[in-house]
């Protein structure tokens, strides 16, 4: 019961605490409206060049632009700890960790998948780009898989992002390789082979597959098989975020490097 | 001391206060490193989409364009927060009580952030050129550097009118932030004007990195480039005209209201 109060509870109070970017003055511009601008100016960097149509950029855009709050808010979720000074307080406490790690990611799953739904819905209607009806549901689906296995990744970067004094660094770089590599603007057939490659083992790559193939009205079977693959990856980059997390635990423990930014 | 002594100082206090900045930004790694990687990420991301249809000048088009793009990011997102940076710096208070202007501080400082986006346009030009073996000819190199200049000059006076402009705004690095996307697409870096909607183009031609993207382009390709620099230089000197005014009555606000120090 007192892990059930540690995912839900702490989970929520530390990501209100700790996500700076919930300020209406930052949360609308960076999370709403940028968004939004960055499918209208892929849309008509594609169109110049003849690649896709404007459907592909809408979708591609609308689901990568959930990396942005999740990135930032699971860094910020776990990072932050440390630059209010409170890791020391955190971490003596007997809660267990994958409880209180996993929680903080809830909030920021949900938050993103608002995000690119909103995004996907507002370029989708400045472009004249509709999704059917009956898409919306299924598409809805898989953007809260990408969100889940972007927000798995973050939990990795937060990790690491306890060692490192540049979060924002890692975090922006991480969006600019996601943003080439995913698929979003450039097909994976027009990647070098060893990029695509990397793609595959990418968040964010089969989601926005998958959301392209049922906005043009396949079945959820179709897409199924993509689906699986990204909700693989992020049970496996959660995985990895919580072995990483415990290391970094237990290294500050011995070299006495707690909150030393 | 008299005014023509007061106003032959200032080109010098222009250009300590530009190299001062200059350092303090090139010891920032995170600063650095994102104005240079940050621009080179959609330049990436345009050039791979640019080369599977586009033919050469389309390609050569969208590379001039995406490696003035790094400018117009240092501008948008690091002007906006100018003022603000300051204020968090705690030098704030200093700049206000100097006897100097407001304005010819800030100036420089955007100056010298623009100076930054040069450079970055320097290494996307070196990557386009390595990664994508795309080489920009330039038929008049002075042209081409004289209309480098006077953009760049233009650009750091839209900085700072933005800088003073978006002062009241606390989080004014996300309203930089969100100028940057559509700043890209309205000065035609990679898109010809002509494919956005008609609306956009008297917006387009009020920003002087629109005249100025136009002028390289055209000294690039050995055209006539002295009609774009014109408007180029005229809109920048707008500029600074404005953001003298607005930063003249801001100051007096903050003083009024005790607000300088506020963050």
């Amino acid at each position: 019961m007192r892990s059930v109060r540690v995912f839900f509870i702490g989970g929520l109070l530390a990501y209100r605490a700790l996500f700076s970017w919930l300020s209406p003055w930052i949360f609308i511009p960076t999370l709403l409206v940028l968004p939004v601008f960055q499918i209208l100016l892929f849309a008509f960097v594609g169109r110049h060049a003849g690649l896709e149509s404007d459907e592909f950029y809408v979708i591609g855009n609308a689901v990568q632009s959930s990396s942005t709050p999740c990135l930032a808010a699971m860094t910020m979720a776990i990072a932050g700890e440390r630059y209010e000074r409170t890791l020391g307080v955190v971490l003596v406490t007997p809660a267990r960790r994958v409880p209180m790690f996993l929680g903080r990611a809830l909030p920021v799953v949900a938050n993103a998948w608002a995000c690119s739904l909103f995004s996907l819905l507002v370029g989708g209607t400045l472009l004249g780009v509709g999704i059917h009806a009956g898409a919306w549901l299924p598409v809805s689906l898989v953007v809260l898989v990408g969100c889940l296995s972007c927000s798995a990744l973050a939990l990795s970067l937060g990790a690491l992002a306890l060692r490192l004094r540049d979060t924002s660094t890692l975090t922006n770089i991480t969006y600019g390789v996601l943003l080439i590599v995913s698929g979003a603007n450039v097909p994976l057939a027009a990647l070098p082979a060893w990029l695509a490659a990397i793609a595959e083992w990418l968040p964010l790559t089969h989601a926005i597959a998958a959301a392209r193939l049922l906005a043009a009205g396949a079945s959820f079977d179709r897409a199924a098989g993509l689906v699986g693959r990204e909700l693989l990856l992020a049970v496996g980059y959660t995985t990895v975020g919580l072995l990483a997390l415990r290391y970094q635990e237990m290294q500050s423990r011995r070299h006495a490097t707690l909150e030393v930014a | 001391m008299s005014r023509l002594k007061r106003l032959g100082r200032m080109p010098r206090l222009v250009l300590v206060v530009w190299w001062l900045h200059l350092r303090m930004l090139a010891v920032s790694a995170f600063g650095g490193l994102m104005q240079i990687v940050w621009p080179l990420i959609f330049a990436t991301s345009a050039l791979l989409m640019f080369r599977v249809t586009a033919d050469e000048q389309v390609l050569i088009y969208a590379t001039l364009g995406a490696a003035a793009m790094g400018i117009w990011s240092a501008m948008a997102t690091t002007a906006s927060n100018m003022l603000q940076a300051q204020r968090w710096a705690g030098t704030l208070e200093l700049i206000v009580v100097a006897p100097t202007p407001l304005a010819v501080i800030l100036l420089p400082i955007a100056l010298a952030m623009a100076t930054v986006g040069m450079a970055s346009m320097g290494a996307t030009l070196l990557w386009a050129g390595l990664v994508f073996g795309i080489t920009v000819p330039v038929a008049s190199p002075v042209e081409f550097v004289l209309s480098l200049v006077v953009t760049v000059i233009a650009m750091a006076l839209l900085g700072f009118l933005l800088s003073v402009a978006v002062v009241r705004y606390r989080t004014a690095w996300a309203l930089g932030n969100v100028l940057e996307f559509p700043g890209w697409l309205l000065c035609g870096f990679l898109v010809p004007l002509t494919l956005l909607p008609g609306w956009v183009t008297p917006i387009s031609y009020l920003l002087a990195p629109t005249w100025g993207m136009a002028a390289i382009r055209e000294s690039a390709a050995g055209g006539d480039p002295w009609r774009a620099l014109l408007f180029c230089a005229g809109l920048g000197l707008a500029y600074a005209a404005i953001g003298g005014l607005i930063s003249e009555a801001v100051l007096n606000s903050a003083r009024r209201h005790a607000t300088v120090s506020l963050t």
